[in-house]
């Protein structure tokens, strides 16, 4: 139990659902940190500021990411919480892991810290809540020591992550963990020597369902995509009509392409106005399925608010083959960090940075050809500029 | 052409380059960079930097810092650190 009466808290532990409050109350007796922090929780709800500060100089030897420095401002009436470091540790692709090696993380984890966690963060990390100064080494030694070792923080590129892809989905397009890992294992200096102007998040999801939101969250969205056919198993079509499914209703008519046509016995798709937004194959996936010629599509510049407004994804690349060892995806990435590391303003996303010089010139920059599928809406394209004079002319 | 800078030698560069700033004005690993490529005009890339940051961290001369950004700077007692 907290030290202090926690009125405004326990309210928070009425109603059916898991209370973070019960969660950390269960570890009051236990530890200290989370006693006080039971007491300064209260505080800040009763005054309403927060007594944290974030950042500074903590870290582990060598690395310039992966610890969150935080301290209170009221180290006296709450010593528990004086120092309550946050640790991020590299999760595996896709966050599987054996009951076994949870253990571990939970058995370091009470050893050294609070005992509370955060499975996962919004990156995808482990995430270990408070930790002492000098808790910090002896904790990353024993995690090193169990195999795991430490995310992304600050201005570096984040714990790349990524959906359970071909480990349990059927329409995976490429290997999503397997590209996860590579992206991980390739850039470990990235990865734990902040060298950009921000923050850099890669995000992998096997194809446009896109379980891990790509598209909305990280800085490179590696969404996979095919570029043949969708493919159609008529007998199957018939069985989901047979059974109720309204097709012309819930599928034809969902089509944000209008590409569809069903006559009641056949099924037809134009593939070149699909949009690939996998409706049609979501709500009959035995009758449909991702076309064989399989792979990604790139895209660049999204990001959640925190400096400015939430972006969402551009096109970057249409159509990429997924092979391993993805050197043309390399290559890419480390064109797109040097211009942005040229030029980026301190704490400017790298999508906020093509909006500042525009898409044009950061193509131009990163040596890649403008393409009409770089679209920012669909069926619009803002690259294209016409010549006023021009059409005047042609209309003369 | 003139011979190449060691890392060493754009390491103590470096050092004196965040030693004069410190209190100051806090240093990116960019800013560090851009500023050892000036110094040293064709005599350094930026893989060198690389390896000139990556020294002076491992050296213990020099911590990350994080600030609302990442920087790099010379060990010191932080304000906020609760002893």
């Amino acid at each position: 139990m907290a030290k202090v009466p926690t009125p405004k808290l326990d309210e928070l532990e009425k109603g059916p659902w898991p209370s973070f409050v019960t969660e950390i109350k269960k570890r009051a007796d236990k530890h200290a940190a989370c006693s006080d922090l039971l007491g300064i929780l209260e505080r800040s709800y009763n005054e309403k500021i927060g007594h944290w500060k974030h950042g500074g100089i903590v870290g582990v030897f060598g690395y310039g990411g992966g610890v969150i420095g935080r301290y209170c401002d009221l180290p006296e009436d709450f010593p528990g919480v004086a120092h309550f470091h946050t640790m991020r540790v590299n999760m595996p692709a896709a966050w599987f892991y054996t009951s076994e090696a949870i253990r571990t993380l939970c058995d370091i984890w009470e050893k050294h810290g609070s005992g509370l966690t955060n499975m996962h963060g919004s990156t995808g990390d482990i995430i270990f809540l408070g930790c002492r100064t000098e808790d910090l080494e002896p904790c990353f030694a024993e995690l090193a020591e169990a195999g795991f070792d430490l995310g992304g923080s600050g201005s570096d590129l984040r714990t790349p992550s990524c959906c359970c892809g071909m480990a349990r989905c059927e329409w995976a397009c490429y290997d999503t963990m397997g590209f996860c890992y590579e992206m991980t294992q390739h850039f470990q200096d990235e990865l734990h020597r902040p060298a950009f102007p921000y923050k850099f998040k890669i995000k992998a999801a096997g194809c446009p369902n896109d379980c891990v939101a790509s598209i909305a969250r990280a800085d490179l969205s590696v969404i996979g995509n095919w570029r043949d056919n969708i493919q159609i198993d008529a007998a199957e079509v018939t069985n989901y009509a047979k059974a109720g499914l309204d097709i012309a209703a819930d599928v034809v008519n969902n089509c944000p392409g209008q590409c569809i046509r069903w006559d009641g016995k056949t099924l037809t798709i134009k593939d070149e106005d699909c949009k690939h937004c996998m409706h049609c194959i979501n709500v009959m996936p035995k009758a449909l399925r991702p076309g064989k010629e399989r792979g990604a599509t790139l895209l660049l510049g999204s990001k959640a608010p925190i400096m400015e407004g939430a972006l969402l994804s551009s096109v970057l690349v249409p159509f990429i083959e997924m092979e391993e060892p993805y050197d043309d995806i390399k290559e890419l990435i480390e064109a797109i960090w040097e211009v942005w590391c040229e030029d980026g303003k301190n704490r400017e996303r790298v999508g906020e940075f093509i909006q500042r010089v525009g898409m044009g010139n950061f193509l131009e920059a990163i040596g890649l050809e403008p393409d009409p599928n770089m679209v920012a809406h669909p069926r619009e394209n803002p690259y294209v500029f016409y010549n006023l004079n021009e059409e005047e002319e042609s209309d003369e | 052409m003139a011979e190449p800078a060691s890392v060493e030698e754009v390491a103590e560069t470096m050092y004196k380059l965040v030693a004069q700033a410190q209190g100051q004005k806090k240093l990116k690993p960019g800013d560090l960079t851009k500023s050892a490529m000036q110094i040293f005009g064709d005599r350094v890339d930026k893989k060198v930097c690389k390896e000139a940051i990556k020294n002076l961290i491992e050296s213990g001369k020099c911590v990350y810092t994080y600030f609302g950004g990442s920087f790099i700077e010379i060990p010191h007692e932080e304000g906020a650190a609760n002893k």
